[in-house]
């Protein structure tokens, strides 16, 4: 049992922090009332950056170059979301559709560049990645420390503990007071003198930086290159995980690490006896019938912020 | 009003076509390419022979299929981005059919055109039936059911269809959409007469919603619900058609693909894109089946063309940035309307 | 005299119209001040010039004698005015307490919000000004009244020395607004200036000292209330004499049209709203429900008409029973049903007015035939209801969304005569209708009763209901507590109906 736990929760986790990072830039962008379909393509621009970054920088920075990469991949994901936020906020566009623009803009420039730059489909591997380590005196621990603190990714922690950031921020403060209110009621927001449009440009750029930040984190931990099929699917799957976390950040958090369960017992499953028998293809496509089913029972419910998706118009009723 | 409305109408994606390609070049001249030998190639690319010409309509017409799947949706309220799912189980039933079905073609055929229909139908049907009893959002359902749709068609490729292949062997000739008539014209391309299909599709859509009490209903559902109710029109049965035809749309671009294009289906790694690919043109062409045709055909020239751009050293990846573009220009067209009626005024 | 607000001259223009033309207000210190004015008059604009909303094209404002230019409501707020919006600008998942703070929250060195405190503050404010609110509940779980006071206490939480109250009294009880007068007259009496936006002559008569009147767009001028009368303000108001009566001649009742029995309804959230109501509407007559909102008249028209499933009991239309069909089958039976929420159900207004004008018909012949639509057919049968009801449209082509509220409402009107309904119901048939419109569609109501058709008329208007109806029937939770005839009665004795405080009363 021991053994079972302390070969899955490591890669649970491994798997989980990609979509945590990501969940948690969803939540922050449709709190505000932008829906934010392009957290996909968001990732596909942290993991292109992150991995050209590293490569091109890794004399430059050394041992620090993974972490340079990574600020670097949350700069570029908080820039390109600017797009969306302009189209979305600004010019009033649907904001699913600009999302879907966001995913086939970002795969297209970072291929493109991909190719222009290193004359191939995909780079070369990086040489600086992160690497699982052992958590000093933590993994020391009895039980609890070979199974959570061993052959641990630092970013998986990080991750955590932003989460609770985001709930802090989101819960606590002025500005999530703030950001909550203009995704439920603008107008509202707006009479008590919030500028509702730098609100959500706020949140949308937020939730770039942390989309771009997963997708670095995501391709310089799991896949260490980049080509057009490194980020497929994961920006859907945080986008899943926002939704069945009931637009909450800690619940973002809990789906997200969910979904990295199902991730990696679809890996591991060969070694775990009862799961062994399970075809592989049920744990393929368990996050996604989960989430339907979520939706459709038991979180049915779930109600996502009132103003989520509609343009705000001043003067408007 | 009505007519200055038809007239942004048409001046909306022609402008933001036009920008787009704008955009393109600058990229170009940007990574040091001469634009106007990339777009020559890609022009090249689209229609140089009638081999070319031949393989561009192959291209557009899928599109023109996942376009129709998005714009019928849109048009009753319900955005479909599943349309790539239903691709994908329009694809594989349909070449099921082709492998498994042993019949006369007269048979055979629609019988696998049919398949690939139904099953895109069948996987529309799910999140209308959730959006219609539960309320669920057809976005998110949709996009999930994408992800089910891709991994279970590779799993039924591999463990059912063969006997773990990456690829089923060719349809029966029977259930082929290939034609030797038209290859034979266009220096043996792999067009095949799903075009005709596609195009009928349109004019089909059309008659649905313009000249039918269906097409009243449902998109007297799409614009509001309560007075649909109100009109004693059974709001949860319209969804779920609307849902239905569009998937039927889309799988029938799945069934092209497998009875025309490549006569097989494969374990597929990500998505066809036919699907999302689908969104620009049903947007690009307002949602209107007729605009939708003509969208499909830029993008199709656009995407086939690309195959030729890397001889004038340009990543075929340009026409994927310069469709996203196109996307944002229009999706934002409360801009352009903006400059356009401030020219209009400075104008006067 | 000292005043407080004055607003000079005011001009506001939007693309087409002029909203405001040379409006002059001017408030006076410790003064409840009414802007009375028609619907669309232009008296929410000019507040939301005030408001630093909109910005004018002419025109100044001053504050205690000194011109500002307000050009965000956070300048208006600084200013010392605060507005009680119609429509309460109030986040439903957050609590009193946050939605009065936001904007202007205290924070500790963290950055995290100071709660304890902002409650104390709001909680002393509430005390001072009597409001009774609790500073911890959430929005979505207190009435509407209570929900009017956060909007109150948010102006006064930001330090408010003027209020102004849009329209306060529309969604409010009979107790509720004499609670909200007493609310009003201890603001002014602790210093606060008032502007009350209204179109009810009775409330101005009853808590106003002056009172500026608005038509279509142009000021009229002030007037001191003690030496006017509801009669001259209405004329003012509308530019001509008006007569508060309707002409109609005596009704003559005959057979039972409609016919409900013992009726239990629920609501949304399952909660029995109609409790055992008996009613019958006879051909030839006009029957008008009072009753306060939320006594359970939109549930049980909503179980008649087929929109919401009843839990048991009976209706029956002509005899033939009803209860529980579809809406299609409802309307085929005979039932004409003029909506209270006109955008919400009446209309479906991305939709050509023409294309409306068929929206419960158009399967039908010779709207369509074998599933295929006849435009010509529809779009005839549209031009003829738009000229017989005077229905102000360019064309019939024109999407219904452009339409006035009014000329909106005189086509779902014809529609629904025009297919000769046994019964017609009509729920606030003229709720945010201006008055020649109101003429006109109280006018259609009697020309049907005279046609011998049954006529249910719901409305929160006890003028309205007292005006048309032949037989009043008092609702008050979910029941039938009275039958009077209008011209036995009167408002006060319909008001103690209403709010349940004397029960059974039964005329015929």
């Amino acid at each position: 049992m021991l053994d079972i736990l302390q070969s899955i929760v490591p890669t649970v986790l491994f798997f989980s922090a990609p979509l945590i990072f990501t969940a948690l830039g969803g939540v922050f962008s449709e709190r505000s009332g932008v829906i934010n379909i392009g957290l996909e393509g968001l990732m596909v621009i942290g993991a292109f950056v992150g991995i050209v970054f590293n490569l091109t920088f890794a004399d430059v920075f050394g041992d620090f170059t993974p972490w340079a990469s990574l600020i670097a991949a949350t700069i570029a994901g908080a820039i390109f979301s600017i797009i969306h936020a302009i189209a979305a906020v600004s010019f009033r566009a649907d904001q699913t559709v600009s999302g879907v623009a966001i995913n086939m803009l970002a795969l297209g420039v970072g291929v493109y560049l991909t190719k222009v730059w290193y004359d191939k489909g995909q780079t070369d591997m990086v040489t600086e990645p992160f690497l699982s380590t052992n958590i000093p005196v933590l993994s020391k621990i009895p039980i609890i420390g070979p199974i959570f603190f061993e052959g641990i990714y630092v970013t998986s922690y990080i991750a955590i503990l932003f989460a609770f950031i985001a709930w802090f921020v989101l819960y606590k403060t002025a500005f999530g007071l703030r950001l909550r209110a203009v995704g439920e009621h603008p107008m509202a927001a707006d009479t008590n003198g919030i500028n509702v449009y730098k609100m959500r440009y706020i949140a949308v750029i937020i939730s770039g930086a942390l989309g771009g930040l997963g997708g670095s984190v995501f391709a310089l931990t799991i896949v260490s290159n980049f080509s057009h099929a490194t980020i497929v699917g994961q920006g859907f799957m945080a986008l899943a995980a926002v939704i069945f976390g009931k637009w909450h950040p800690l619940g973002a958090m809990g789906a997200a690490l969910f979904f990295g369960l199902a991730q990696s017992l679809s890996i591991v499953s060969s070694g775990i006896p009862l799961l062994e028998d399970i075809p592989q293809i049920f744990l393929l496509i368990a996050p996604y019938v989960l989430t339907i089913l979520a939706l459709a029972g038991f979180i049915g419910r779930a109600e996502a912020p009132r103003a989520n998706g509609i343009p705000y118009v001043k003067g408007s009723r | 009003m009505t007519s200055n409305n038809r007239l942004f109408g048409i001046l909306v994606p022609v402008i933001s076509v036009i920008l787009g390609l704008i955009v393109g070049a600058i990229i170009m001249i940007a990574s040091d390419v001469n634009p106007i030998e990339a777009y020559t190639a890609l022009w090249n690319g689209a229609f140089y022979d009638a081999f070319t010409i031949g393989e561009t309509i192959r291209r557009i017409t899928p599109l023109i299929l996942t376009g129709l799947a998005v714009a019928f949706a849109f048009r009753t309220g319900l955005f479909n981005i599943g349309a790539e799912g239903q691709v994908i189980v329009g694809w594989l039933a349909a070449v099921w059919v082709g492998l498994t079905v042993d019949a006369p073609m007269i048979i055979h055929l629609p019988l696998a055109v049919l398949a690939g229909a139904l099953a895109g139908g069948l996987w529309g049907f799910i999140p209308g039936l959730l959006k219609a009893k539960l309320g669920v959002h057809e976005v998110i359902v949709t996009i999930m059911l994408n992800y089910i749709a891709l991994y279970v068609s590779n799993e039924i490729v591999r463990n059912v269809l063969t006997d773990h292949g990456t690829s089923t062997e060719q349809i029966a000739a029977s259930a082929s959409l290939g034609s030797e008539w038209l290859q034979n014209l266009t220096l043996y391309s792999r067009m095949h007469y799903g075009i005709l299909i596609a195009l009928f599709a349109a004019i089909i859509m059309w008659f649905i919603i313009q000249r039918t009490t269906v097409g009243y209903e449902l998109k007297a559902v799409g614009f509001n619900q309560h007075a649909s109710k109100y009109a004693g029109m059974n709001v949860s049965k319209n969804i779920i058609l609307s849902m239905v035809i569009a998937g039927a749309f889309a799988g029938l671009a799945g069934a092209m693909e497998g009875l025309g294009t490549y006569g097989s289906v494969s374990v597929i790694s990500g998505f066809t894109n036919l699907g999302f690919d689908g969104i620009a043109v049903a947007l690009l062409g307002a949602n209107n089946p007729f605009g939708v045709v003509l969208a499909a055909i830029l993008f199709g020239v656009l995407k086939e063309g690309a195959g030729e751009m890397p001889s004038a050293g340009v990543p075929t990846e340009l026409v994927d940035i310069i469709m996203a573009l196109i996307i944002f220009f229009v999706a934002s067209s409360y801009i352009i309307r903006w400059v356009l009626l401030r020219f209009k005024k400075e104008g006067k | 005299m000292e005043h407080v607000i004055e607003m000079l001259n005011i001009r506001k223009e939007f693309p087409g119209i002029v909203a405001n033309d040379n409006i002059t207000v001017q408030l006076r210190k410790g003064e409840i001040h009414a802007l009375l004015g028609e619907n669309g008059a232009g008296k929410s604009t000019l507040m939301n010039v005030l408001f630093g909303l909109y910005q004018p094209e002419a025109g100044e404002i001053r504050v205690k004698g000194e011109k500002v230019n307000i050009t965000n409501p956070n300048i208006a707020n600084e200013l010392g005015i605060g507005m009680v919006h119609q429509h309460f600008m109030l986040v439903e998942p957050f609590t009193v307490t946050q939605n009065i703070i936001l904007g202007n929250e205290p924070k500790d060195k963290l950055g995290k919000i100071n709660l304890k405190k902002a409650e104390q503050e709001i909680q002393e404010i509430s005390d001072r000004y009597g409001l009774k609110v609790d500073p911890s509940a959430k929005i979505s779980e207190i009435s509407v009244g209570m929900q009017q006071r956060v909007e109150i206490l948010k102006t006064l939480y930001r330090g408010a020395e003027v209020l102004i109250f849009d329209e306060p009294t529309a969604v409010l009880t009979p107790q509720e607004i004499n609670e909200l007068i007493e609310i009003m007259r201890s603001l002014v009496k602790e210093g606060k200036s008032i502007i009350l936006i209204t179109h009810k002559l009775k409330e101005i008569m009853e808590v106003c000292d002056r009172c500026t009147v608005i038509r279509k767009g142009k000021g009229i001028g002030t007037v001191e209330v003690s030496e006017t009368n509801p009669d001259e303000l209405a004329s003012l108001m509308v530019g001509r004499e008006v007569s508060f009566k309707t002409e109609k001649k005596p009704a003559e009742p005959k057979e039972v049209v409609l016919h409900i029995e013992d009726l239990f309804v629920k609501d949304a959230r399952k909660v029995d709203l109609v409790k055992g109501l008996n009613l019958d509407v006879r051909a030839g007559e006009i029957v008008g429900i009072a009753g306060v909102d939320g006594n359970g008249q939109t549930e049980l028209i909503e179980a008649i008409t087929g929109l919401r499933k009843s839990q048991s009991g009976k209706i029956s239309l002509k005899d033939k029973k009803i209860t529980n069909l579809s809406p299609r089958n409802v309307t085929k039976s005979g039932l004409g049903h003029i909506p209270q929420d006109r955008h919400k159900y009446g209309l479906v207004l991305d939709y050509p007015i023409g294309a409306n004008i068929v929206l419960q018909t158009y399967y039908q012949k010779p709207f369509s035939k074998v599933s295929v639509l006849n435009y010509k057919e529809i779009y005839n049968k549209a031009k003829e209801i738009i000229e017989e009801y005077d229905v102000r449209t360019p064309s019939e082509f024109t999407p219904a969304r452009a339409l006035s509220g009014g000329n909106q409402q005189k086509a779902i009107i014809g529609r629904e005569i025009d297919r000769s309904p046994d019964l017609l119901i009509a729920a606030q048939p003229t709720r945010g209708l201006d008055v020649g419109a109101i003429e006109f569609i109280h006018k259609k109501l009697i020309e049907e009763r005279d046609k011998g058709r049954a006529v249910l008329l719901v409305s929160f208007e006890l003028d309205e209901i007292m005006n048309v109806s032949d037989r009043i029937a008092v609702m008050f939770d979910g029941k039938i507590v009275a039958n009077v005839k209008p011209e036995e009665t009167n408002e006060q004795e319909l008001g103690l109906l209403m709010a349940g405080s004397i029960t059974e009363k039964v005329g015929d």
